[in-house]
């Protein structure tokens, strides 16, 4: 594991997998959107309302997921100050912050014909809400100090707080009496969603990780190109 | 010997990043549960029977539109139905547009408070919808075969 916590070696691999993220994002996305869209069943009472459904759970399931991974690169560059570390979590934030923006908006879009109302403060939707505002809170406590180096800490320790709120967003439906319908697809006795609607979830949800490694590798080659930019700009000054 | 000091001073920042993690969970969990009752964003019949809220408190009414007990009042715009949890049923009166999904055992969420009478006056009205996602058809299909279970059933 360490191996890979070279940045050299890691962007080595993360190169080499990177045309591989791309083609497989096209392809799957192109025939998510073609099933979700064209070529999936109506739900029994929702009507066509339901093919929202392919963008939002795909969205809140990313949000979630690259909370996760922010959160356990906080805590290695916290305890091992891996510089990797650091640079996955700063470059996941922004991410992470759009899919969690395409989950609550699109989320907005599917209350307001389905339940009535755009918008409520139960359990499940504030709960995403406020790990928006921590995602922004992050990105802005790293962006707030002149030396870049000094928000790492603070920022990561942000990061880690917010973990508890991972699984309130999970089990909020089952703790609390919510607007929001319970879980449909990770649940004790399995997904609660019709075959011809599962498989194009679940291939919208491939998609949208492809799409999120493939940001990452991009931001990724961003960071060390500025860090090179960094480096040359001292040894010119010097 | 630095090699090893090193590796104490990852081992103590792993420490107090783990017990820190660990106290935080439990301080939140607390809170939680302290604030449970402002957490929920609806109360069922049974609860509103129970505690005997006081007419003209406002709160959230959730549960079950009870079969056979939709209709309009004497003034023909004033939805009147009863709100059940298949234990304790709540009479609503509202007066407005209801939502699409509103029908006969579908769950809803209405604000409101009670009047003098018991009945709750209800000022917005929101469906709810449950987990389940499927094509009409295999809807048609399960209730053929008698294995459709739903709570509109579950509610006669």
């Amino acid at each position: 594991m360490h191996k890979f916590a070279n940045p050299t070696k890691f962007m080595k691999v993360a190169n080499a997998l990177f045309p591989v993220f791309c083609i497989g994002f096209i392809g799957l996305l192109s025939a998510g959107l073609y099933y979700s869209l064209l070529n999936s069943p109506e739900d029994y009472q929702q009507g066509h309302t339901v093919r929202i459904m392919y963008v939002h759970v795909p969205a809140a399931y990313m949000a979630v997921m690259i909370y996760a991974v922010m959160a356990s690169c906080a805590a290695s560059s916290l305890i091992w100050k891996h510089p990797l570390a650091d640079l996955i979590a700063r470059s996941s934030a922004p991410i992470g912050a759009a899919f969690t923006f395409l989950c609550l908006a699109s989320g907005a879009f599917w209350g307001k014909p389905m339940w009535g109302t755009w918008w409520v403060w139960d359990a499940r939707l504030t709960s995403v809400l406020i790990m928006f505002f921590l995602y922004m809170g992050y990105i802005a406590l790293l962006n707030a100090f002149d030396d870049p180096q000094r928000g790492v800490k603070p920022a990561a320790i942000l990061a880690l707080v917010g973990v508890v709120n991972l699984p309130i967003i999970k089990f909020s439906v089952d703790w609390w009496n919510t607007l929001h319908q319970p879980a449909s697809i990770i649940r004790l006795d399995g997904p609660t969603i019709d075959g011809g609607m599962l498989t194009p979830l679940y291939i919208m949800m491939g998609a949208f990780t492809l799409f999120y490694l493939m940001l990452l590798v991009i931001r990724l080659r961003a960071e060390f190109a500025a860090a090179r930019i960094r480096t040359i700009r001292i040894l010119g000054e010097g | 010997m630095s090699m090893s000091r090193a590796r104490t001073r990852k081992r103590a920042r792993m420490t107090v990043v783990f017990a820190g993690l660990a106290m935080l969970g439990v301080s939140v969990a607390l809170a939680l549960l302290a604030f449970e009752d402002n957490i929920v964003f609806f109360y069922g019949p049974t609860e509103i029977v129970e505690q005997g809220v006081e007419p003209g408190q406002n709160f959230r009414l959730g549960g079950l539109v009870k079969e056979d007990s939709v209709g309009l009042a004497n003034d023909g715009v004033t939805n009147l139905f009863i709100v059940t949890d298949n234990n304790a049923n709540v009479e609503v009166a509202f007066k407005g547009i209801l939502p699409d999904l509103f029908r006969e055992g579908q769950g809803i969420v209405a604000l409101g408070a009670l009047n003098n009478e018991g009945r709750f006056i209800a000022s917005e009205v929101l469906a709810k919808h449950d987990e389940n996602y499927m094509p009409p058809e295999a809807v048609e299909a399960m209730k053929r075969a008698g294995t459709w279970k739903h709570t509109q059933e579950e509610g006669n």
